[in-house]
């Protein structure tokens, strides 16, 4: 199959992003020549333990962990689940969790299904944002309780980028015993995390985010963290993980971490130049548009901006005629009837959250493309608009 | 991403009679922009044929694509035939709709219908049944007709087709009965029955009691115990024993073996029963 991928321009890196050549490189042996089940007595099996522990030692350093606190798994989905199922059945009394209302699916819809799950009860408080994505820390400490036994609140969000104090709540959440859960899947590679100087317990990340492949993920688990494993199996990762290693992968994952802290500084200059230009610029060319979400305490690579009057598919499709590649939290690009939960979290009326576009760059992304994405928005929205009931030319 | 047509692409990407027409014979103004499309239908009619058409619409490319086919379809036709123009014959004039999408050719439908009754004078039926859906302010009359139309079989084709159902659900029941008396006879395909479904309090007590008493509660009488429902919150279930119930050992166990399980066997799946202190 040919995807022509160089003929993209791909601005949307929080959905996935691309496999970086040497991150291909590196993995390249484990699915040829070095096939060996690392559990196996023989030399040829067990060499390849050595990989897993090499990228073990590589995704401990891009967040300041210990090698003994990484455990892998297959996406950032899994290991969301292990965290906050293992912190429940820790703590059998405790039947609260605080997390927020603008939170991934993948903890949104665990939080939902914890009744038919666990089989206890449980009470979910779901922290309400402000207009701006940002939380209340007030409303946080309220919602604290005697009984609370996690929080999980990501650390940055998909849609908007919008960047959670967790160093901050995590603090206040071990003060009163209470464990803490960050999916920091979209702020991992991106943002420097240095978990050894906070009170986070549990941390979940994704390859695919930050140019590994898909299917590998990484539950950090605090040294010391009460843990009870979520799939149950063999002895691999130290009985915390049952299931043989996606050896290629988690090598993969050991390299993107490595070229991550390499090209940290990157993402906070150039990509974010890239990104603050994109945006300004798009403010600046088409009328009634807005951003969505906090301008300063924010991922470097996303931009969320909605264009009024029209709808986020349709803008999509025109973009996809020249090539660019993003996302929308329109109703009509997800098959369900109603547009994004993260926007209508934060009140963007109607108007704006069906045509809101998330453009979110990585390293790969140039100027040249940025320019070309200039150019080329401005008259699609103005051709929908000409379409659009609702739009009356100032 | 949706698998469109080429028929939709190029109908979305190079729309035809967009715009308003000025003193039109007929206007139609469907939608809004909360419900995330819309569309704005100008007629021109003369010696009651339809001799230009033109929309104006907000929503994604089905609903574009849609709206661009419906003009092209109706221009030259008879207002009496235009009339009895279906979605269905829109969604088939450009080669069909992804099913997620029925609704934008409803829309496209509901827009001529009401542009010709605009241009007769006369007050659509529709405006006036009651409302089911609150989230999309669609009516039972509208749900009533898409089932017969379009031989809809499950509440999932129902919002599909019109909406209804797609927001927060509430009106899951109220669709699935309107499905039940409209088609009364053809049984009714239970897409719904591997999600969660979502009930009211209302109709959870409604429900729990029902099973209780038909069920539970002659159970429990052989043994000589009892038991009433006490509180709904949420999916808790508060319940109150009875009788021999009060001093059997086993009582726990028949709560959560017994009680728990038949209530979420029979109401909801995610019921959680407890003994009201």
């Amino acid at each position: 199959m040919k995807c022509e991928a160089d003929k993209v321009i791909y601005m949307d890196n929080n959905a996935t992003t691309r496999v970086a050549p040497e991150v291909v490189d590196a993995m390249m042996p484990f699915l040829t020549e070095c096939y060996g089940n690392p559990s196996s007595m023989h030399n040829f099996g067990g060499q390849v333990g050595g990989a897993i522990e090499k990228a073990r030692a590589q995704v401990a350093d891009l967040i300041g962990a210990k090698t003994s606190e990484i455990t892998y798994t297959s996406c950032g989905t899994e290991s969301d689940s292990t965290a906050i199922i293992s912190a429940l059945q820790a703590f059998p009394e405790k039947r609260h969790i605080v997390t927020t209302r603008v939170e991934h699916p993948a903890i949104k819809h665990l939080c939902e299904n914890l009744d038919r799950l666990t089989g206890h009860k449980h009470r979910v408080t779901r922290l309400q944002v402000e207009a701006d994505g940002t939380l209340d820390m007030a409303k946080y400490e309220e919602a604290l309780a005697d009984d609370t036994a996690i929080v999980s609140v990501m650390w940055a969000n998909n849609e908007t980028g919008v960047i959670f104090p967790v160093e901050k709540m995590a603090t206040m959440a071990k003060e009163r015993g209470i464990l803490f859960h960050t999916d920091a899947v979209q702020a991992v590679g991106k943002i420097p995390i240095n978990l050894k100087e906070l009170d986070i317990d549990f941390l979940s990340l994704s390859g695919h985010k930050l140019h590994a492949p898909k299917g590998v993920g990484v539950l950090y688990v605090r040294r010391g963290t009460p843990f009870v494993p979520f799939l149950a199996g063999g002895h691999q990762e130290g009985g915390r993980r049952g299931g043989t290693e996606n050896v290629a992968s988690i090598v993969a994952l050991g390299r993107a971490c490595e070229l991550a802290q390499e090209t940290m500084e990157e993402e906070n200059t150039r990509v974010r130049a890239l990104r603050d230009r994109l945006e300004e610029g798009l403010l600046a060319a088409v009328p009634n548009s807005m951003l969505n979400g906090h301008k300063t305490d924010r991922l470097p690579n996303t931009t969320n901006i909605s264009f009024e009057f029209v709808e986020g598919e349709a803008i999509l499709l025109h973009m996809n005629l020249y090539n660019i590649c993003a996302s929308s939290g329109s109703a009509c690009t997800s098959g369900s009837l109603e547009p994004s939960h993260v926007l209508r979290a934060m009140g963007v009326p109607f108007t704006a959250a069906h045509g809101s576009i998330r453009y979110s760059l990585s390293v790969y992304n140039t100027e040249a493309e940025v320019d070309f994405v200039l150019e080329k928005m401005p008259p699609i929205i103005a051709e929908l608009r000409e379409l659009s009931p609702f739009w009356k030319a100032e | 991403m949706w698998e469109y047509t080429d028929k939709v692409q190029e109908h979305f990407l190079h729309p035809h009679n967009v715009g308003e027409i000025e003193n039109p014979s007929g206007l139609g103004d469907v939608g809004s922009l909360a419900c995330g499309d819309a569309l704005k239908l100008t007629l021109k009619i003369e010696d009651d044929i339809i001799v230009d058409a033109k929309f104006k619409t907000f929503g994604c490319a089905s609903a574009i694509a849609s709206s661009s086919a419906l003009t092209i379809m109706v221009t030259g036709m008879s207002v009496d035939d235009a009339e009895k123009l279906t979605n269905d014959d829109i969604a088939d004039y450009l080669g069909g709709l992804p099913k997620e999408k029925m609704h934008c050719s409803v829309m496209g439908r509901e827009a001529l219908e009401a542009a010709i009754a605009d241009y007769r004078g006369v007050i659509l039926p529709m405006a006036e049944g009651e409302v089911v859906c609150e989230c999309f302010g669609v009516t039972d009359l509208d749900v009533i007709r898409a089932i017969n139309e379009s031989d809809l079989r499950s509440v999932e084709e129902i919002t599909n087709f019109t909406k209804a159902g797609g927001g927060c659900g509430k009106c899951e029941d109220k669709l699935r009965d309107l499905l039940q008396t409209t088609i009364s006879g053809i049984p009714v395909v239970a897409v719904t029955d591997d999600k969660p479904k979502r009930l009211t309090t209302l109709q959870k007590i409604k429900k729990i009691e029902e099973v209780l008493e038909r069920e539970i509660k002659p159970a429990l009488k052989k043994d000589g115990g009892d038991i009433e429902l006490v509180d709904v919150d949420g999916d808790f279930v508060m319940v109150s024993l009875r009788g021999a119930c009060t001093s059997c050992a086993k009582s726990q166990t028949t709560l959560k073996e017994y009680v728990e399980k038949k209530l979420r066997e029979l109401v909801l799946d995610s019921l959680i029963v407890e003994e009201a202190k």
